[in-house]
């Protein structure tokens, strides 16, 4: 049977349908250009744990848990759940680890970047060059044989490990436990109804599974292949996010006062180049992580375990940029973050390519 | 039976690359590519398309896939 939304009109379809629906979530309560920020909702789910102690990103945002519930789905609808692990997971845990140090010191991953763009925040416009410059040196890694190694086959519930973690957080952040940090102000309070941002993230990780929604990937192949197939999806999402929001009064142009965002350029470029660099060696953006784990990728899985342990040291030791911009422990780790993967990049080779 | 190229476990672009080489190595005839997600799939026959070969055949076995690529020589 045909997949129509791995199709060239089935993935703009589908970033369409994201753009619209991350718009609508900010208008329900999300905040500011950040109706869906993956890097940003893994964060605040670190803080509703208490990871991290940052009272006023603690959220468990039910949107990570319905892109994993949501992939699931369509993976076992269509008969591709795939357990599989063990492709250096040490390795993506660590990539996971500093791409989300690096979004954290922009203030958004790759689909958030998006959103601020399509919202009038031309802060982005930094933050996206930063994302595609690391994914052109990932591109050169991998253009020199650059290879984390192959999967293996597993158990069918070893794949089941990450969606059965996501459903033990569901059942937590549904009968509101009182083991869970909930933000009273600032970003962590303000989201759309709970049922609401979990059933249209059950939706966005069905179709997104289904069309391999990346936007690390969409970059990649375009600088790799001159493929323009993901690219039209990312597009279609600016474009709709956009509209969207010149419907519901929600464009605001300019550089200043943006919501969640500062407008120190370099800083938004730089950690943009870490992240992008580390979601291109680990082969995926952080939402296509999120897909890749609902359909029994552990490898996926274990990336984003580091980025929700990325996210509590960023908070823990002061790393992550606040609207007053970047912390002098943020540049530190920006630094460290970049020879970390450049290693990464540089020692893990195949021959055999 | 031409070249066969074993792109199983790896992911995405890596079994597009392998096949991308072989296929401007080759002067014509025919390719086979191993895969086992059907994201690989997908985007090796796209990118067989894309180079001007015609995929002949998809053999799923086990949840691996063969795909057959040919160009005239």
């Amino acid at each position: 049977m045909r997949n129509f939304l791995s199709t060239r009109k089935g993935i703009v379809l589908v970033g369409i349908i994201i753009g619209v629906l991350a718009a609508l979530l900010q208008k329900l309560g999300n905040p500011g250009n950040m109706g869906i920020c993956v890097a940003c909702f893994i964060r605040d789910t670190a803080g509703g744990l208490g990871l991290h102690r940052a009272a006023i990103v603690q959220y468990v945002r039910p949107e990570i848990i319905g892109f994993v519930i949501g992939s699931l789905i369509a993976a076992y609808a269509f008969k591709e759940f795939r357990p599989r692990a063990g492709s250096a997971p040490i390795v993506r845990f660590v990539l996971g680890f500093f791409a989300m140090i690096g979004a954290l010191i922009f203030l958004g991953c790759p689909w958030r970047a998006l959103l601020r763009l399509a919202g009038g925040d031309w802060n982005a416009i930094f933050g996206l060059l930063g994302l595609a410059f690391g994914v052109w040196i990932g591109v050169l890694f991998l253009k020199n044989g650059y290879s984390l190694g192959r999967t293996q086959k597993t158990y069918t519930a070893a794949g089941w490990i990450f969606p059965l973690m996501m459903a033990g957080l569901l059942v937590l952040v549904l009968f509101k436990s009182g083991s869970l940090f909930f933000s009273e102000e600032g970003p962590g309070s303000m989201h759309a109804p709970l049922l609401v941002s979990l059933v249209i993230a059950v939706i966005i990780g069905f179709i997104a599974q289904r069309s391999r929604f990346c936007t690390m990937g969409a970059l990649r192949d375009l600088i790799l292949f001159k493929h323009v197939h993901l690219f039209s999806g990312i597009v279609a999402l600016a474009v709709a996010a956009f509209a969207t929001n010149l419907i519901l009064g929600q464009f605001n142009p300019g550089f200043e006062g943006q919501p969640v965002a500062h407008t120190m350029q370099i800083w938004n470029f730089g950690g943009m180049v870490l992240a992008g660099l580390a979601f291109a060696l680990a082969g995926g953006c952080p939402g296509r992580q999120l897909f890749l784990s609902g359909e029994g990728d552990g490898d996926a899985a274990v990336f984003v375990l580091g980025m929700l342990t990325g996210a509590a040291f960023a908070h823990n030791f002061s790393l992550a940029s606040s609207p007053a911009g970047v912390t002098s422990g943020g540049i530190t780790a920006l630094i460290i973050g970049l020879v970390v993967c450049l290693f990464i990049g540089f020692t893990m080779r195949e021959k055999a390519l | 039976m031409g070249k066969v190229v074993d792109a199983r476990g790896l992911s995405c672009p890596q079994p597009v690359m392998m096949a991308i080489t072989e296929m401007k190595k080759s002067t014509g005839g025919e390719l086979e590519v191993l895969v086992d997600t059907d994201t690989a799939k997908e985007n090796v026959s796209r990118a067989a398309e894309s180079n001007g070969w015609t995929v002949v055949e998809i053999k799923e076995t086990g949840g691996e896939y063969s795909i057959r690529i040919k160009k005239q020589s």
